[in-house]
């Protein structure tokens, strides 16, 4: 058996993984988990990851968890060009640094905005009260603000003149709130045109494809309670 | 001037890069940032990280933030011994695996808990509500079990046989809520094995220095009123 990777479109570090591994022609399984029907809760992927996320891989017996370690895995197994991560000490510690940053900071309000915005009404049947929503795009707004004023500036990638594994972090999370009817993009020139950037560079097909799903998320029919009951708590604890 | 390192040693992400700093005998000139002063919030330091967070690094003209990207940094242009980040392939992505999966899981549960349990009270004058308190211990304690049953396994070390940057940042996490009283350690011999093995490697006398300032944290004076005002609005989040 090659390499697997264990994925659900809806999920941002999951498109990044499958867009990377899709423009670098890395051959793989696609072993789809789909997260809206609980299949992350699996016994069996347990055994792939026990942390019971995705993106999970498995190379033979290897199992690894955690996009970017996935990312970086998929960049040294494959020998992918440079750009992607490079080997220039100072270069490479600009990825290193956005990709750390990305954890707390823009997954984490791309995360709210989208469940907040679209997924407890529409999918749990939760109501989320104006405030909190307000709260959560004010906080999304500021944090996508940092990502254009202290990462991207007038560069043309967000680490320097060429797209590297922190800009398809960083494009997957925005499409989240995207997805979600968010404009983050606009009245922000500058990010708009590093977005037509990352698609071309990318390619507009494979980006597209990537971004099917999340796009139609607000047409996700109601979870029934049995998922509803198993997928709360960790819901809850996931957007904390 | 050469390598400058801007730290807190009050900070547990400090503590990382100077312990692995100090362990290589990489050259550098220490900049105190006062945390607890609001020291991060100068002008001077926004100049090196418009983050204003601890650590930063400044090497030349070079600025660098996040801990995992100024240790992969240092680790490359000081090359230093290969079982901090190793080359090998899935060994390394096992180190890649702990310091991305730590973010949002063991570094949030540590921080929320050292702060309940210590800082609030203790520094803030601020009580936290016992129920607020009693949720992050027990996150916490979900998190040591995830360290334990996924990371550490019957490993000697977190990432495999041999100390890597992944022990040093998991450690110097978990002497936090242990600054606070939490008796993370007790209860969990496998855990308290690895804190033996990693302060051996490390050297007791070095391990002792970087953690002398949080060891002291309940010893620390009320904070003054013109402090807590400015620090008040960036650690509401750590009340959650």
């Amino acid at each position: 058996m090659g390499l697997e990777l264990y994925l659900d479109l809806l999920s941002q570090p999951c498109r990044a993984v499958y867009i990377f591994a899709k423009k670098n022609r890395i051959p793989f399984e696609l072993r789809p988990v789909d997260l809206l029907k609980g299949q992350h809760l699996s016994d069996a992927f347990a055994q792939v990851n026990p942390l019971k996320k995705v993106p999970a891989l498995k190379d033979g017996n290897f199992t690894l968890a955690e996009s970017v370690a996935i990312l970086l895995y998929l960049t040294r197994k494959y020998k992918v060009p440079d750009h992607w991560y490079p080997q220039d000490v100072q270069a490479c510690a600009l990825v290193d640094e956005y990709l750390a940053w990305q954890h707390t900071a823009l997954r984490r309000s791309c995360l709210r905005a989208l469940w907040h915005k679209v997924m407890f009404p529409i999918f749990l049947g939760e109501p989320v009260s104006p405030e909190m929503l307000e709260a959560t795009l004010a906080e999304l707004d500021v944090t996508v603000q940092l990502l254009e004023d202290r990462f991207l500036q007038n560069k043309t990638f967000l680490t320097g003149p060429h797209i590297s594994l922190a800009d398809l972090v960083a494009i997957t999370e925005l499409m989240h709130p995207v997805g979600a009817g968010c404009q983050v993009f606009e009245g922000r020139p500058r990010l708009a045109a590093w977005r037509q950037r990352v698609e071309a560079a990318v390619g507009e097909d494979l980006f597209r494809e990537a971004h099917e799903v999340i796009l139609k998320a607000k047409d996700s029919p109601p979870a029934d309670p049995t998922i509803k009951q198993k997928l709360m708590p960790l819901v809850l604890a996931m957007i904390q | 001037m050469g390598l400058e390192l801007y730290l807190d040693l009050l900070s547990q992400p400090s503590r990382a890069v100077y312990i692995f700093a100090k362990k290589n005998g990489i050259p550098f000139e220490l900049r105190s940032v006062e945390l607890l002063k609001g020291q991060q919030h100068s002008d001077a330091f926004a100049q090196v990280n418009p983050l204003k967070k601890v650590p930063a690094l400044k090497d030349g003209d070079f600025t660098l933030a996040e801990s995992v990207a100024i240790l992969l940094y240092l680790s490359r242009k000081y090359e230093v011994p290969d079982h901090w980040y190793p080359q090998d392939l899935q060994a390394r992505a096992r180190v890649d695996e702990y310091l991305a999966w730590q973010h949002t899981a063991l570094r949030s549960s540590c921080t929320r808990a050292m702060w309940q349990k210590m800082m609030f009270p203790v520094f803030l004058g601020e009580q936290v509500p016992p129920e607020t308190l009693a949720s992050t211990l027990a996150e916490l304690d979900r998190c040591l079990q995830l360290l334990e049953d996924k990371f550490l396994k019957d490993q000697d070390f977190v990432a495999g046989p041999h100390i890597s940057v992944a022990d040093l940042v998991a450690i110097t996490e978990l002497m936090h809520p242990v600054s606070a009283g939490c008796q993370v350690f007790r209860s969990r011999p496998k855990l308290a094995a690895w804190r033996q093995r990693v302060e051996a490697e490390v050297g007791k006398d070095l391990f002792q220095e970087a953690h002398a300032a949080v060891m002291k944290v309940e010893d620390l004076p009320p904070a003054d009123p013109a402090i807590k005002e400015k620090l008040k609005p960036s650690v509401q989040c750590l009340l959650q």
